[in-house]
Protein backbone atom coordinates (compact mmCIF):
# COMPACT_ATOMS: atom_id res chain seq x y z
CA UNK A 1 0.00 0.00 0.00
CA UNK A 2 2.60 2.39 1.36
CA UNK A 3 5.01 1.39 -1.50
CA UNK A 4 1.87 1.96 -4.31
CA UNK A 5 1.06 5.31 -3.16
CA UNK A 6 5.71 6.15 -3.07
CA UNK A 7 5.15 4.94 -7.00
CA UNK A 8 2.22 7.20 -7.77
CA UNK A 9 3.57 10.06 -5.87
CA UNK A 10 7.22 9.18 -7.57
CA UNK A 11 5.44 9.10 -11.16
CA UNK A 12 3.59 12.21 -10.65
CA UNK A 13 6.62 13.99 -9.95
CA UNK A 14 8.88 12.57 -12.32
CA UNK A 15 6.27 13.82 -15.18
CA UNK A 16 6.14 17.66 -13.52
CA UNK A 17 7.32 20.20 -16.56
CA UNK A 18 8.93 22.21 -14.47
CA UNK A 19 10.45 19.46 -12.48
CA UNK A 20 12.11 18.36 -15.52
CA UNK A 21 13.06 21.48 -16.95
CA UNK A 22 15.27 21.80 -13.65
CA UNK A 23 16.67 18.20 -14.56
CA UNK A 24 15.52 17.27 -10.93
CA UNK A 25 15.91 13.60 -10.12
CA UNK A 26 14.33 11.88 -6.74
CA UNK A 27 16.80 10.47 -4.66
CA UNK A 28 14.20 8.79 -2.52
CA UNK A 29 10.66 9.18 -1.77
CA UNK A 30 7.81 7.26 0.72
CA UNK A 31 6.40 8.05 4.66
CA UNK A 32 6.23 11.96 4.11
CA UNK A 33 10.05 12.16 3.15
CA UNK A 34 11.22 12.94 0.46
CA UNK A 35 14.62 13.78 -1.27
CA UNK A 36 15.19 15.28 -4.48
CA UNK A 37 18.68 16.42 -6.47
CA UNK A 38 18.58 19.44 -9.01
CA UNK A 39 22.30 19.03 -10.94
CA UNK A 40 24.12 22.98 -11.43
CA UNK A 41 23.24 23.86 -14.72
CA UNK A 42 24.28 27.58 -15.63
CA UNK A 43 21.38 28.34 -17.46
CA UNK A 44 19.99 28.79 -13.47
CA UNK A 45 22.81 31.29 -12.61
CA UNK A 46 21.13 34.52 -10.52
CA UNK A 47 24.14 36.00 -9.81
CA UNK A 48 26.73 36.48 -13.16
CA UNK A 49 29.25 37.45 -10.88
CA UNK A 50 29.62 34.76 -8.34
CA UNK A 51 27.65 32.52 -10.64
CA UNK A 52 25.71 30.92 -7.66
CA UNK A 53 22.20 29.32 -8.44
CA UNK A 54 18.89 31.85 -8.27
CA UNK A 55 17.17 31.87 -5.39
CA UNK A 56 14.30 31.32 -7.15
CA UNK A 57 15.27 27.53 -8.83
CA UNK A 58 15.84 26.57 -5.17
CA UNK A 59 12.41 27.57 -4.47
CA UNK A 60 11.00 25.13 -7.51
CA UNK A 61 13.63 22.41 -6.10
CA UNK A 62 11.89 23.31 -2.13
CA UNK A 63 7.85 23.51 -3.16
CA UNK A 64 8.25 20.44 -5.27
CA UNK A 65 10.08 18.44 -2.75
CA UNK A 66 7.47 19.78 -0.11
CA UNK A 67 4.89 18.58 -2.46
CA UNK A 68 6.29 14.96 -2.93
CA UNK A 69 6.90 14.32 0.64
CA UNK A 70 2.84 15.48 1.29
CA UNK A 71 1.85 13.30 -1.86
CA UNK A 72 3.90 10.00 -0.34
CA UNK A 73 2.47 10.37 3.22
CA UNK A 74 0.18 7.70 4.20
CA UNK A 75 -2.40 9.80 6.00
CA UNK A 76 -2.27 12.32 2.57
CA UNK A 77 -4.77 10.48 0.11
CA UNK A 78 -3.80 12.13 -3.76
CA UNK A 79 -2.85 15.61 -4.43
CA UNK A 80 -1.57 18.81 -3.11
CA UNK A 81 -0.95 22.78 -3.42
CA UNK A 82 1.04 24.94 -1.62
CA UNK A 83 -0.45 27.02 0.56
CA UNK A 84 2.48 28.79 1.35
CA UNK A 85 6.32 28.44 1.65
CA UNK A 86 8.69 29.99 3.76
CA UNK A 87 12.27 29.70 2.56
CA UNK A 88 15.51 31.04 4.34
CA UNK A 89 19.02 31.42 2.80
CA UNK A 90 21.49 30.65 4.97
CA UNK A 91 24.85 30.78 2.28
CA UNK A 92 25.14 30.63 -0.93
CA UNK A 93 25.35 27.22 -2.68
CA UNK A 94 28.97 26.17 -4.30
CA UNK A 95 28.67 26.95 -8.26
CA UNK A 96 29.32 23.47 -10.11
CA UNK A 97 27.80 21.61 -7.02
CA UNK A 98 24.05 19.87 -7.15
CA UNK A 99 21.69 21.44 -4.57
CA UNK A 100 19.67 18.27 -2.88
CA UNK A 101 16.50 19.00 -0.94
CA UNK A 102 14.68 16.56 1.76
CA UNK A 103 11.69 17.40 2.58
CA UNK A 104 9.49 16.23 5.64
CA UNK A 105 5.43 16.33 6.60
CA UNK A 106 6.35 17.04 10.27
CA UNK A 107 2.12 17.12 11.37
CA UNK A 108 -0.79 16.46 9.20
CA UNK A 109 -4.43 16.82 9.39
CA UNK A 110 -7.55 16.41 7.47
CA UNK A 111 -7.10 19.28 5.67
CA UNK A 112 -3.36 20.59 5.46
CA UNK A 113 0.09 19.21 5.84
CA UNK A 114 3.27 21.13 7.84
CA UNK A 115 6.56 20.69 6.07
CA UNK A 116 10.28 21.57 6.83
CA UNK A 117 12.85 20.96 4.30
CA UNK A 118 16.54 21.65 4.10
CA UNK A 119 18.74 22.32 0.75
CA UNK A 120 22.57 21.18 0.95
CA UNK A 121 25.27 21.02 -1.44
CA UNK A 122 28.09 18.80 -1.51
CA UNK A 123 29.15 20.38 2.10
CA UNK A 124 26.19 18.58 3.91
CA UNK A 125 27.27 19.83 7.58
CA UNK A 126 26.21 23.42 6.29
CA UNK A 127 22.43 23.78 4.46
CA UNK A 128 22.07 26.54 1.89
CA UNK A 129 18.54 26.70 2.95
CA UNK A 130 15.71 25.49 5.15
CA UNK A 131 12.18 25.82 4.41
CA UNK A 132 8.76 25.32 6.35
CA UNK A 133 5.59 25.42 4.48
CA UNK A 134 1.66 24.54 4.72
CA UNK A 135 0.17 22.17 1.93
CA UNK A 136 -3.07 21.38 1.29
CA UNK A 137 -4.66 17.69 1.52
CA UNK A 138 -6.57 17.15 -1.17
CA UNK A 139 -9.45 14.58 -2.02
CA UNK A 140 -10.74 13.41 1.38
CA UNK B 1 19.48 83.63 -14.92
CA UNK B 2 19.47 80.70 -17.68
CA UNK B 3 18.31 77.34 -16.92
CA UNK B 4 20.13 74.42 -18.40
CA UNK B 5 17.89 72.72 -21.17
CA UNK B 6 16.32 69.71 -20.27
CA UNK B 7 17.86 66.05 -21.68
CA UNK B 8 15.95 64.91 -24.70
CA UNK B 9 13.64 62.61 -24.34
CA UNK B 10 14.89 59.89 -26.30
CA UNK B 11 18.10 60.28 -24.71
CA UNK B 12 16.69 59.66 -21.49
CA UNK B 13 14.59 56.89 -22.47
CA UNK B 14 17.38 55.28 -23.99
CA UNK B 15 19.47 55.48 -20.84
CA UNK B 16 16.78 54.10 -19.24
CA UNK B 17 16.01 50.84 -20.82
CA UNK B 18 19.92 50.48 -21.40
CA UNK B 19 20.14 50.18 -17.92
CA UNK B 20 17.04 48.10 -17.43
CA UNK B 21 18.03 45.87 -19.89
CA UNK B 22 21.42 45.07 -18.83
CA UNK B 23 20.41 44.30 -15.52
CA UNK B 24 17.84 41.73 -16.52
CA UNK B 25 19.72 40.35 -19.45
CA UNK B 26 22.99 40.02 -17.29
CA UNK B 27 20.91 37.13 -15.17
CA UNK B 28 21.12 33.54 -16.84
CA UNK B 29 17.79 32.28 -14.92
CA UNK B 30 15.73 35.46 -15.61
CA UNK B 31 16.45 34.30 -19.46
CA UNK B 32 15.45 30.81 -18.59
CA UNK B 33 12.46 31.47 -17.02
CA UNK B 34 11.07 33.89 -19.35
CA UNK B 35 10.84 36.72 -17.69
CA UNK B 36 11.05 40.07 -18.63
CA UNK B 37 10.33 44.10 -17.73
CA UNK B 38 8.21 46.67 -18.50
CA UNK B 39 9.00 50.18 -17.94
CA UNK B 40 7.18 53.33 -16.83
CA UNK B 41 9.25 55.86 -15.59
CA UNK B 42 10.58 54.24 -12.56
CA UNK B 43 8.32 51.76 -11.80
CA UNK B 44 9.11 47.92 -13.65
CA UNK B 45 6.64 45.39 -13.67
CA UNK B 46 7.79 42.00 -14.64
CA UNK B 47 6.04 39.63 -17.42
CA UNK B 48 6.25 35.86 -17.16
CA UNK B 49 5.76 34.76 -20.40
CA UNK B 50 3.80 31.53 -20.51
CA UNK B 51 5.17 28.33 -21.85
CA UNK B 52 4.79 24.60 -21.34
CA UNK B 53 7.92 23.95 -19.35
CA UNK B 54 6.49 25.89 -16.27
CA UNK B 55 3.57 23.89 -15.33
CA UNK B 56 3.67 22.18 -12.38
CA UNK B 57 0.45 20.58 -12.01
CA UNK B 58 -0.33 19.17 -15.88
CA UNK B 59 -3.95 17.78 -14.85
CA UNK B 60 -5.06 21.23 -13.79
CA UNK B 61 -3.16 22.41 -15.81
CA UNK B 62 -1.63 25.17 -13.41
CA UNK B 63 1.96 26.66 -13.09
CA UNK B 64 4.20 25.19 -10.86
CA UNK B 65 3.89 26.70 -7.61
CA UNK B 66 8.26 27.30 -7.44
CA UNK B 67 7.70 28.88 -10.57
CA UNK B 68 5.57 31.42 -9.40
CA UNK B 69 8.21 31.73 -6.24
CA UNK B 70 10.48 32.56 -8.23
CA UNK B 71 9.03 35.49 -10.71
CA UNK B 72 8.29 36.77 -7.56
CA UNK B 73 11.68 36.66 -5.93
CA UNK B 74 13.38 37.84 -9.38
CA UNK B 75 10.92 40.75 -9.82
CA UNK B 76 11.86 41.09 -5.78
CA UNK B 77 15.61 41.26 -6.51
CA UNK B 78 15.12 43.15 -9.84
CA UNK B 79 12.54 45.92 -8.72
CA UNK B 80 15.21 46.59 -5.53
CA UNK B 81 18.44 46.55 -7.79
CA UNK B 82 16.94 48.81 -10.26
CA UNK B 83 16.04 51.52 -7.52
CA UNK B 84 19.28 51.34 -5.54
CA UNK B 85 21.06 51.95 -8.85
CA UNK B 86 18.72 54.57 -10.31
CA UNK B 87 20.54 57.75 -8.67
CA UNK B 88 24.15 56.40 -9.67
CA UNK B 89 22.88 56.09 -13.58
CA UNK B 90 20.69 58.57 -13.79
CA UNK B 91 23.60 61.25 -12.66
CA UNK B 92 25.91 59.48 -14.85
CA UNK B 93 27.94 57.83 -11.64
CA UNK B 94 27.21 54.47 -12.97
CA UNK B 95 28.39 54.18 -17.11
CA UNK B 96 25.37 52.60 -18.11
CA UNK B 97 27.38 51.35 -21.17
CA UNK B 98 30.26 49.64 -18.75
CA UNK B 99 26.72 47.89 -17.36
CA UNK B 100 25.76 46.53 -20.88
CA UNK B 101 29.38 45.29 -21.51
CA UNK B 102 28.60 43.29 -18.59
CA UNK B 103 30.31 45.26 -15.69
CA UNK B 104 26.74 45.30 -13.48
CA UNK B 105 26.54 46.58 -9.99
CA UNK B 106 26.82 43.77 -7.33
CA UNK B 107 22.88 42.38 -6.61
CA UNK B 108 21.50 41.89 -3.31
CA UNK B 109 20.83 38.64 -1.67
CA UNK B 110 17.65 36.99 -0.45
CA UNK B 111 17.69 36.28 3.16
CA UNK B 112 14.17 35.35 3.91
CA UNK B 113 11.75 34.74 0.88
CA UNK B 114 7.69 34.05 1.83
CA UNK B 115 5.38 33.27 -0.47
CA UNK B 116 1.59 33.44 -0.17
CA UNK B 117 -0.68 30.96 -3.30
CA UNK B 118 -4.36 32.78 -3.48
CA UNK B 119 -5.39 30.85 -6.30
CA UNK B 120 -3.95 28.42 -8.94
CA UNK B 121 -1.77 30.03 -11.65
CA UNK B 122 -3.33 29.36 -15.08
CA UNK B 123 -1.45 28.82 -18.03
CA UNK B 124 -1.07 32.03 -19.32
CA UNK B 125 0.89 34.88 -18.81
CA UNK B 126 1.89 36.84 -15.06
CA UNK B 127 2.55 40.36 -14.13
CA UNK B 128 4.50 41.13 -11.26
CA UNK B 129 5.54 44.54 -9.48
CA UNK B 130 6.95 44.86 -6.06
CA UNK B 131 7.14 47.38 -3.35
CA UNK B 132 10.41 48.42 -1.52
CA UNK B 133 8.52 48.91 1.95
CA UNK B 134 12.08 49.70 3.73
CA UNK B 135 15.88 50.53 1.83
CA UNK B 136 17.97 50.51 4.64
CA UNK B 137 22.00 50.72 4.23
CA UNK B 138 22.20 47.08 4.80
CA UNK B 139 18.60 45.37 5.14
CA UNK B 140 15.55 45.53 2.82
CA UNK B 141 12.45 45.04 3.35
CA UNK B 142 10.11 44.25 -0.14
CA UNK B 143 6.82 43.18 -0.97
CA UNK B 144 5.68 41.88 -4.16
CA UNK B 145 2.13 40.95 -5.93
CA UNK B 146 1.67 38.70 -9.18
CA UNK B 147 -1.61 38.57 -10.89
CA UNK B 148 -2.67 37.75 -14.39
CA UNK B 149 -6.14 38.59 -16.00
CA UNK B 150 -7.36 41.18 -12.97
CA UNK B 151 -4.56 43.10 -11.24
CA UNK B 152 -7.27 42.85 -8.10
CA UNK B 153 -7.17 39.02 -8.10
CA UNK B 154 -3.47 38.54 -7.11
CA UNK B 155 -2.72 34.48 -7.81
CA UNK B 156 0.23 35.30 -5.21
CA UNK B 157 1.48 37.50 -2.84
CA UNK B 158 5.40 37.75 -1.15
CA UNK B 159 7.36 39.20 1.79
CA UNK B 160 11.03 39.08 1.21
CA UNK B 161 14.17 40.51 2.95
CA UNK B 162 17.66 41.14 1.22
CA UNK B 163 21.37 42.03 2.36
CA UNK B 164 22.35 45.14 0.50
CA UNK B 165 25.91 45.13 -1.71
CA UNK B 166 28.35 46.88 0.78
CA UNK B 167 29.31 49.80 -1.07
CA UNK B 168 32.79 49.24 -2.70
Amino acid sequence: MSADKSNIARQFIELIPHSKALGMQIVSIGDGLAEIMMPYDERFIGDPKTRVIHGGAVSALMDTCGGAAVMCHPDAPAGTATIDLRIDYMRAATPGQAITARAEVYHITRSVAFVRATACDDDTDRPVATATGAFTVEGR
Amino acid sequence: MPRKAPEPVQIVKQRRDAALNALVSGVPYITFMGISFDRRGDEVTGVLSFDDKLIGNPMLPAIHGGVTAAFLEVTAVISLSWAYIWEDFESGALDVEKMAAGDLPRLPKTIDFTVDYLRSGLPRDAYARATITRAGRRYASVQAEAWQDNRDRPFAQATAHFLMPRPD
